[in-house]
């Protein structure tokens, strides 16, 4: 079933050429070029947007490029679609796990290539038989007949290596394959790749987590908006030279640069407006604490898994903790309610805008007015002029540019729709602003207007929280910066500590010895 | 595509008019509209709250069997006159629609579904509560409703023109219809703007049961019978029938008011226009059937891939 | 059965046994109420274990499992069918339409119509990628549509004229009625196609999660496809035979037929959602409504519309604690 190839190392088993992926203008991957060797694993790495998805599937078939070629064991080739890529011996795993929970393990792995007797019928007891001499190669002990959602998620990601690797695999992509694994289960896939290596299979694998990269992967290929902007062995890279390198920053940068007025010395004195503690809540976050002062700007820094948008979403009352509570002005803020938290004075403006922020099919005014409608309306019937006078003084204040406020929301900018989001949390007078990558997705000017509105409600006492992948929006907009680092608190960077240079460090962490368990 | 969308169904009205005009003897004239209309009140009644509902992403197969409800309700309380009765009638609807809306917002079971075993069950409990009997309505103040008018107007289509414009009203007008359309929008987005989610989608099944429970109390009036095994058969289908064409999509997060009504009204249209051709009447629902492909086709907008 | 897990040592083991224990309602509960219910109907009524009682039960199901085993098919796929109540009465129209000029024509003639009936919803759903419940839906109004247009709005009721067609509804072989015996005919052939072919296995993982069957190289597209087909025939089948059990095809059959097999497929215990289920279950579901509707025919002084409200209700119950089960095990 599965192949050994006694290929020479030298020899490559996929390449890409040039590749570049446009969709409706923007140019997803500009010319990337990657290799993979027989054998070898590669670590894919970048922050959001870079381009990894993409070409991941460019890689599988899912998506044809406009420009470039691939190269499979020397020769070029295109896949028209998945499964085309699949019977090419490109096999991939997700961080969900792509398959079918209610069938067996043993189903799973081999739906579509089951094996039939005489009677064109599946011979079930051979198909369990395979499975287990398939699984039992990389010493996984299951119930093979046991339904695949019946196991823990990481024996459900080994079926999903065992039937990635049964189809003749010569490559494995793996897109996040630990996000959701426990320590020990991080254990056996770890040795599962060992094995595969072996075999002369080769591993592209994509994480966030330092320490794993450094542990499986000998290679890494870096892509920054869609271009690929390193390749090279990993055993030459620093941890924080591979971070800077992924961020676009150099690590010799080690004073503040606030050519924006956006940022500056914002901090404060006085008593806290929100007082986390111990927010904890499994695979996500652990034990994090934090305060926020009236007028101050906190970034929130962490690579992208870091718990940066969890914690964010603890806060707002969008994600339920199992332990710990949140406090605004002393009180004492329901876990898990939305409302509770907006009552509370905490809104939150959602990463994902176009799915969780606005309401596409309503109008700009309906939008912002979504939250406050309650307040506005006279028993129950909405009052056209409270909505306008609220609509149009936050129009004209955060410059929203529409034809009018009727106009459908789906019609803006993202500049312009992320503005709508700030006039419909500001319409409810809040006192504690959390926003999740604020300026992602907005072209430059619109993104200097959001960020001076950040510095003016800042002014005006809001206590603001900023989650953003962009270090120099973080350390431009912060007076104090909280790094994260796998769901905890990494270390807080206040005042001339809040540079890139130490961003950067913080973000990498200390260095880790190999026998570290993961949270 | 998009025009279609949006003024399909006033063009085929406009069509079809044009056509009874020129070829269909007696069809403009002022008895025939009456009739006409009529006869598409409790459709389009049914229509107004599967419109609210549809608008939530949702669907209710129950109105038919709540319509059943109200009819065997009714004689059990005529004799305290009509306004008991009708509440009564108003009332016992409601609670089929708060078993939707509580295994639709708190459980989560799907709508069809979760509908569907209320349509069951709904006429069930309507044939159990008539003790399975036809009754006829004999109060004069409920027979007047279904027969009399007041300045040529049929107070059933009197009643159905106060429903539309208080829907009108609650969808354009009120905090709720703006949270409604919200909802069916992007739940998650409306969830996370605070609203009161699970609330809304119970409270929206409720008013669509009781505006099908007004159905089963007018056409019950203008059938001076209670009639719970058959009243209401199948009108979920013409409801929804009506509220796609009317440009409500499926999809939800809108409520077309006035396109519910033009499509209730263009559906009357065609059955009319094949009855009065002396076209058999089962035509008329082979070409609902098609109309309703066409009405989907058309607001889908684009192939799907493969 | 159970060989060491390693993965069961984690901290769930207590949710599991609950889960289990649900799992179990959720699978056996049909057949413990079943049992039941044939238990104190035996106790209760003298006639109902008797010879005829019995067979009158069998044959009033047969019809309708196998509408409810192309129905399972469909559901096994996160579909629905709303159509099959007018492609049974179709169905039953045509065969005796067929009967005027042969048996083989009498049975041909309403698969034929219905299977492309099947075809042509299945091509809406799976390649135009319409709802499913919205094209059965114009389906149940269309078909029925065409039944009253080809029998003169029902007042005509073709009769079955052709003998040897009769005989497959109103015959016995060994004591048995043929539609009882064409029912576990279908029964077996589709368990055997759902459980052991490559197909069968599709079936199931586009419900399971269509999505990944379709990065697992399922054809999507054709099983769906084939669902509605497979619903259509059975439909079509079922309406023939009951067209020569009662010697003519009656055009207003069949209405809320549709709503019937739903219930019986869902309460037999298989998920709504797709993905897990078989045909065995809903023969237990079938049987369970038909038991009920006899029991409350025995008690007499019930109404037969109590048996809606209890078929109503089982099947909301059901669907209640499917959700709730779905939402406890990561679906």
């Amino acid at each position: 079933m599965i192949t050994p190839t006694g290929t020479p190392r030298d020899a490559t088993v996929l390449e890409a050429r040039g590749v570049t992926k446009r969709f409706a203008g923007i140019t997803a991957l500009d010319n990337v070029d990657f290799t993979l060797h027989p054998g070898e694993s590669l670590a894919l790495m970048g922050e959001n947007g870079a381009g990894k998805s993409t070409l991941i599937k460019v890689l599988t078939g899912v998506y044809q490029p406009d420009a470039g070629e691939l190269h499979l064991g020397g020769t070029t080739t295109t896949f028209a679609r998945p499964l085309d890529a699949q019977r090419s011996g490109i096999s991939t795993i997700y961080q969900e796990v792509n398959l079918i929970p209610l069938l067996s393990v043993a189903q799973n792995i081999f739906l579509g290539r089951e094996p039939r007797d005489r009677w064109g019928l599946i011979d079930f007891k051979q198909l369990n038989e395979n499975a287990r001499t398939l699984l039992d190669t990389y010493d996984i002990h299951v119930n093979v007949r046991r339904p695949l959602h019946r196991l823990a998620l990481g024996m459900q990601q080994m079926v999903a290596l065992a039937r990635a690797v049964s189809i003749d695999a010569r490559v494995v992509i793996m897109d996040e394959p630990t996000s959701s694994l426990e320590a020990r289960e991080v254990e056996t896939l770890f040795r599962v790749i060992g094995l595969l290596r072996a075999q002369g299979i080769a591993i592209v694998y994509v994480s966030h987590r330092m320490d794993e990269i450094y542990r499986v992967c000998d290679s890494v290929t870096v892509l920054r908006d869609g271009k690929s902007v390193h390749s090279g062995l990993l055993a030459d890279l620093p941890r924080v030279e591979l971070v800077s390198i992924m961020l676009g920053r150099s690590v010799e940068k080690t004073k503040r640069e606030s050519l924006t007025a956006f940022g500056s010395a914002r901090t404060s004195s006085q008593a806290p407006t929100l007082i986390a503690t111990d927010l904890t809540r499994k695979h996500q976050i652990s034990g994090i604490s934090l305060e926020i002062r009236p007028g101050e700007v906190v970034g929130l820094g962490g690579l992208l898994g870091s718990g940066r948008s969890e914690t964010l979403k603890a806060l707002a009352g969008v994600m339920k903790v199992d332990n710990g509570h949140v406090r605004v002005g002393g009180r004492l803020v329901k876990n898990g309610s939305v409302s509770a938290a907006i009552r509370a004075g905490i809104v939150m403006l959602p990463e994902d805008r176009k799915a969780e922020g606005i309401i596409p099919n309503l109008s700009i005014r309906d939008n912002i007015v979504l939250a406050a409608l309650p307040r506005l309306s006279v028993g129950g019937f909405t009052s056209r002029a409270r909505q306008d006078a609220i609509v149009d003084v936050f129009m004209k204040r955060l410059r929203i540019k529409a034809t009018s406020s009727s106009q459908l929301v789906s019609e803006l900018s993202g500049g312009n729709q992320q503005k709508v989001m700030i006039a419909r949390w500001l319409a409810m007078n809040p006192r504690v602003l959390l926003l999740d990558e604020p300026t992602r997705g907005i072209d430059v000017g619109a993104k200097a207007e959001v960020q001076a509105l950040i510095n003016e409600l800042a002014d005006e006492g809001l206590a603001i929280v900023m989650v953003s992948s962009e270090v120099e929006e973080v350390v431009e907009g912060s007076a104090r910066v909280i790094v994260l680092r796998d769901g905890s608190v990494e270390t807080e960077l206040i005042g001339d500590e809040v540079t890139e240079h130490h961003l950067l460090s913080a973000l990498v962490g200390e260095p880790i010895t190999v026998t570290k368990e993961l949270p | 595509m998009a025009y279609l969308q949006q003024y399909g169904v006033y063009i085929a009205i406009v069509l079809l008019l044009m056509y009874n005009a020129a070829f269909t003897s007696n069809f403009i004239s002022v008895d025939n509209f009456r009739t006409q209309f009529i006869q598409m009140v409790p459709v389009l009644i049914v229509a107004l709250g599967m419109a609210l509902v549809i608008g939530t992403q949702g669907i209710d197969l129950s109105g038919g069997a709540v319509m059943a409800l109200a009819a065997a309700v009714i004689p059990l309380y005529i004799g305290y006159g009509l306004i008991p009765a009708a509440a009564m009638a108003i009332f016992a609807g409601c609670l089929i629609g708060v078993a939707n809306g509580a295994m639709i917002a708190f459980i989560g079971v799907q709508p069809i579904v979760a509908t569907l075993a209320l349509m069951v069950a709904g006429r069930g409990i309507a044939l159990v509560v008539a003790n399975e009997q036809l009754k006829s309505v004999t109060n004069p103040t409920i027979l007047s409703l279904g027969r009399n008018s007041i300045v040529g107007v049929p107070y059933s289509v009197l009643v159905a023109v106060i429903l539309v414009a208080v829907v009108a009203l609650l969808v354009n007008r009120t905090t709720f219809g703006k949270q409604l359309v919200a909802v069916g929008g992007s739940r998650r987005a409306a969830e996370l703007a605070g609203l009161p989610v699970k609330r809304i989608l119970m409270t929206t099944y409720i008013l669509a049961a009781a505006l099908a429970a007004v159905a089963g109390i007018v056409a019950t009036a203008r059938l001076g019978a209670s009639v719970p095994s058959t009243l209401g058969n199948l009108i979920e289908l013409s409801a929804i029938t009506a509220v796609v064409i009317g440009g409500t999509p499926l999809t939800g997060g809108k409520v077309k008011v006035v396109g519910t009504v033009a499509g209730a009204l263009l559906l009357q249209l065609i059955a009319a226009t094949l009855i009065k051709n002396n076209v058999p009447d089962a035509y008329s629902q082979i070409t609902q059937a098609v109309i309703i492909l066409i009405a989907v086709y058309i607001q889908r907008g684009k192939l799907a891939v493969r | 059965m159970s060989v060491i897990v390693p993965e069961a040592g984690l901290p769930t083991t207590k949710r599991f046994d609950r889960e289990t224990l649900a799992l179990g309602a959720q699978k056996y509960g049909a057949t413990v109420v079943l049992a039941l219910l044939v238990v104190i109907g035996t106790i209760a009524f003298p006639t109902f274990a008797s010879v005829s009682n019995v067979s009158n039960i069998a044959t009033q199901s047969s019809f309708l499992v196998i509408v409810a085993a192309g129905m399972t098919f469909v559901i096994l796929t996160g579909g629905i069918d709303l159509s099959v109540g007018s492609v049974f009465a179709l169905g039953g129209v045509l065969a005796a339409y067929g009967s005027t000029f042969g048996s083989v024509e009498a049975l041909l003639l309403p698969l034929v119509a219905c299977g492309v009936i099947g075809m042509i919803q299945g091509f809406l759903v799976a390649y135009v990628g319409m709802a499913p419940f919205i094209v059965t839906l114009a389906g149940l109004l269309g078909v029925r549509g065409i039944v009253f247009a080809s029998t003169n709005a029902g007042s005509n009721t073709p009769i079955v004229s052709d003998l040897s067609f009769k005989a497959i509804g109103q015959e016995t072989l060994f004591g048995v009625r043929w539609p009882v015996i064409i029912a576990i005919v279908v029964i077996i052939v589709g368990t055997v196609l759902l459980t052991r072919s490559r197909g069968g296995q599709s079936i199931l993982a586009v419900g399971g999660s269509e999505s990944a069957a379709a990065l697992m190289g399922v054809a999507v597209a054709r099983i769906k496809f084939s669902v509605y087909v497979v619903s259509g025939l059975c439909a079509g089948l079922a309406g023939a035979l009951n067209a020569a059990y009662s010697s003519s095809g009656v055009p207003t059959v069949g209405a809320g037929l549709e709503l019937s097999a739903i219930a019986a497929v869902v309460i037999g215990g298989t998920l709504l959602t797709g993905g897990r289920g078989n045909l065995i279950s809903t023969v237990v579901g079938v049987l369970l409504l038909s038991v009920i509707q006899n029991l409350i025919n025995q008690v007499g002084s019930l109404s037969s519309s109590v048996q809606s409200v209890v078929s109503g209700l089982f099947l909301a119950i059901v669907v209640i604690v499917q959700t709730i089960l779905s939402r406890t095990q990561r679906l």
